[in-house]
């Protein structure tokens, strides 16, 4: 029997919030992060909304409590602020050690930095000290400094699924055995290398995006980090603390089709959530809730939703995409999405998908577009869908009896 | 359960493509940084779909496609990439139009710069619905994909796993990471690497995969039993401990080793980590390199592996890789050891 894999720490910082009780403020009030951009200088700002981080970097060294001596990339301020949130938000720093790890996410690393220096790079020493924060890897190093892990760190990259791969890596290592705990999420931070690079898709949406509407008509990027801090049961009865959710499952399949499209009725989609379904045991009309991927891309949206009426049959789960409050935020958003998941479950909540008009005509089921309280939701699953035909679709329970505690880090 | 390496594609700067032939002739270069010698890639890729790739993904696509057919498997459970920088070509592109200020038209280098490219593209190529990942950990990249896939066996989710490191160097970005004291600042004659006592590695790059099972087949090259990494930010880790652990962890002693593969990138600011221990606890062990031959990179353990697997399938140190001189009759047990600045540390061991 494989072990329980369960949550016992969230730190989140994103345009809705710098932390957890921010977050969860945000959401209760179904206040939407997108606006106008302040602190990219994009040749596209007045274009496009973004859901940017309402601070600059110099407010994030500050948060972090840190100097820009080592040269530090936004991706590595957000990834740091919200992975200590978790970490102390499971009490990690007051127990003995148990083997940890630390699993993250990012698409394009330090290119924040990267992109504003890259002339510097070529032609002087003035910016040396950032050449080395520009590849993946670096921010995971600096989130492993600052909160002391040692006994295994990774970086995954999978494009929009990236996040949810870290997470699901994180249960897996712990089921087998491999480690105790895990701090696993994504950090992202906005840049021009992105949104140009989306806007070569053609796939941005000049209002906020409008995820499973009709008209929808592309994406809103984000940016922030999430992480969760995950452990085995056992490792989590020590001290005392509350679990807050169990990771219940877990599936990751590939479209094996397009490089930036979904197969019509998202094939890939499909596998993923069917093969979660199948590691946690769970029965999909259990499936109370699935906060889809729903980035509002014409392409995706439809994917998604076919994917979900196959498999889910005449017993359709409640569905809402959150990317209208926090904006895409690409390898961040697995875990980000896994959080606000999980405060469905604590808070017997479910999250409206925003900005919803008209439901799309191919579709037989319509996303929640207002908050439900008191559900009595008990099982919810998180969709992950990346360029590449990366798929992945997480599963969180409820916990018997969670006395959940929101702390109070603000 | 033993997990089995059952077919390699490794494209470098060696004549490594051909899985039938094991370093007959060693490639002498003078140069900035190695280069892989491309094979012909249209034989491995419909040459429209080519066109628009970069060359990172067709090494990828040809060297993945070279270690199916070489191990006879259609299909793998599982497609696991490491990379540490992705599409360099692709990214400067995107950074080199951005820097003169112009607006990105053409999606197709924006899509090529995600790191999951090449396992995706790998995975389109096959048709293949099963689990696909990308690690991109610096030295750490190749040696967690493989950490992946061992857990695919262990968990029993997998028959067949292919498992790959790739990285590609550029003149624009050797450049740029010489600033930040990475690399020699001259050109450097490959096979004479170690004599040069100067700071900074010779860079290189390379394309590896394996397709690894959980049978042992004809086309068997030695088994993969472990793979560990040690990350050593305060470098606090003693390594001889850390091998000594690695080893005892699998029933393993210094002396049951037959050779042990290092990483020397003649970097002489840690190369004598290297040093120490071919005159400590491996000194009576046959000590081989191999970044003479292939440079270094993110993910150059792709090649220490595929060195190591046709060690024990020809029972043949080959003397361009011999560091010193035992010359063992008979091969069982292989250990690799890898570090980058002595902060990301790698062990890996495979037997006969």
């Amino acid at each position: 029997m494989a072990r329980r894999v369960v949550i016992t720490g969230l730190g989140i910082l994103s345009s809705i919030g710098r932390n957890l009780p921010e977050t969860v403020e945000s959401v209760l009030a179904s206040k939407s992060g997108i606006g106008i951009l302040q602190h990219l200088d994009s040749p596209h700002k007045d274009e496009f909304p973004f859901a940017e981080v309402p601070w600059s970097n110099k407010q994030l060294l500050e948060l972090a409590q840190l100097t820009d001596s080592l040269g530090y990339s936004r991706n590595s301020l957000l990834g740091m602020i919200a992975a200590r949130e978790a970490f102390l938000h499971a009490s990690l720093d007051k127990l003995p050690r148990l083997r940890t790890g630390l699993i993250s996410a990012t698409t394009v690393g330090g290119m924040d930095r990267c992109e504003l220096y890259f002339n510097d790079f070529i032609t002087n020493d003035s910016k040396n000290k950032y050449i080395d924060v520009y590849d993946c890897a670096d921010s995971t190093e600096k989130i492993a400094d600052l909160l002391g892990i040692r006994d295994y760190i990774t970086t995954i990259s999978t494009a929009c699924s990236s996040a949810a791969n870290a997470l699901l890596l994180g249960a897996r290592m712990i089921r087998n055995g491999q480690l105790d705990r895990v701090v696993a999420g994504g950090t992202e931070a906005l840049t021009s290398f992105h949104v140009n690079g989306f806007n070569a898709l053609k796939i941005l949406d000049k209002v906020p995006c409008r995820p499973f509407d009709a008209n929808r008509n592309g994406i809103t990027l984000g940016e922030g980090a999430a992480y969760l801090v995950l452990e085995s049961e056992e490792s989590a009865s020590i001290g005392g603390r509350e679990i807050i959710a169990e990771l219940a499952g877990y599936g990751n399949a590939c479209e094996a089709f397009h490089q930036t499209a979904s197969t019509p009725d998202g094939k890939g989609a499909f596998l993923a959530m069917e093969r979660a379904l199948n590691i946690s045991g769970i029965n999909s009309s259990a499936i109370d809730y699935i906060n889809a991927h729903g980035t509002g891309t014409d392409n995706n949206d439809i994917a998604e939703g076919l994917a979900i009426e196959r498999l889910f049959g005449e017993k359709i789960p409640l569905v809402s995409s959150t990317k209208p409050f926090t904006g895409h935020m690409t390898s961040a958003a697995g875990s980000a999405e896994a959080i606000l998941s999980i405060l469905c479950l604590t808070h017997e909540i479910i999250l409206p998908n925003l900005n919803l008009k008209t439901p799309m005509p191919e579709l037989r089921f319509t996303p929640v577009t207002e908050l439900i309280h008191e559900s009595d939701v008990s099982t919810v699953m998180s969709n992950s869908f990346g360029f590449g035909g990366n798929n992945t679709s997480l599963i969180f329970k409820k916990v018997s009896n969670p006395k959940f505690q929101i702390p109070n880090t603000k | 359960m033993s997990v089995f390496i059952n077919g390699i594609g490794l494209i470098s700067p060696q004549q490594t493509a051909d899985p039938a032939l094991f370093l007959p002739d060693v490639m002498e270069y003078t140069a900035d940084y190695l280069q892989v010698i491309n094979p012909n890639y249209k034989e491995f890729i419909n040459p429209i779909a080519a066109r628009r790739m970069s060359r990172l993904i067709k090494m990828g696509i040809t060297s993945a496609k070279i270690a199916l057919a070489d191990a006879g498997c259609q299909m793998p459970d599982a497609i696991i990439t490491g990379t540490g920088l992705g599409s360099v070509e692709d990214t400067e592109k995107i950074l080199t139009e951005m820097n003169a200020g112009e607006q990105l038209m053409n999606p197709t280098p924006f899509i090529q710069s995600t790191y999951n490219t090449i396992s995706s593209q790998i995975a389109i190529t096959l048709k293949c619905h099963n689990y696909n990942s990308t690690y991109v950990h610096r030295t750490f990249s190749f040696e967690s994909a493989l950490q992946d896939a061992l857990m695919q066996f262990e968990e029993k989710v997998a028959a067949n796993v292919l498992v790959g490191g790739i990285d590609e160097m550029t003149w624009n970005h050797l450049q740029i990471t010489r600033r930040a004291g990475h690399w020699k600042t001259d050109p450097v004659n490959n096979l004479k690497l170690l004599s040069y006592h100067t700071p900074g590695a010779f860079a290189g790059e390379g394309a590896a995969y394996f397709l690894l099972g959980n049978e042992r087949c004809l086309s068997t090259y030695s088994t993969l039993r472990d793979v560990k990494t040690i990350y050593n930010r305060e470098k606090a880790t003693h390594v001889e401990d850390a091998v000594k652990t690695f080893l005892s962890a699998n029933e393993l002693d210094v002396n049951q080793l037959d050779a042990v593969i290092l990483g020397y990138n003649g970097d002489s600011r840690y190369d004598g980590l290297y040093d120490q221990l071919g005159s400590g606890i491996f000194r009576q062990t046959q000590q081989v390199w191999y970044k003479h031959l292939c440079g270094e990179y993110y993910t150059s353990t792709g090649f220490a592996l595929w060195l190591g697997a046709n060690i024990l399938k020809h029972q043949l140190v080959p003397a361009a890789v011999r560091f010193n001189n035992p010359n063992p009759d008979r091969l069982q047990h292989i250990l690799i050891y890898n570090q980058y600045q002595n902060i990301n540390h790698s062990l890996f061991l495979i037997s006969r």
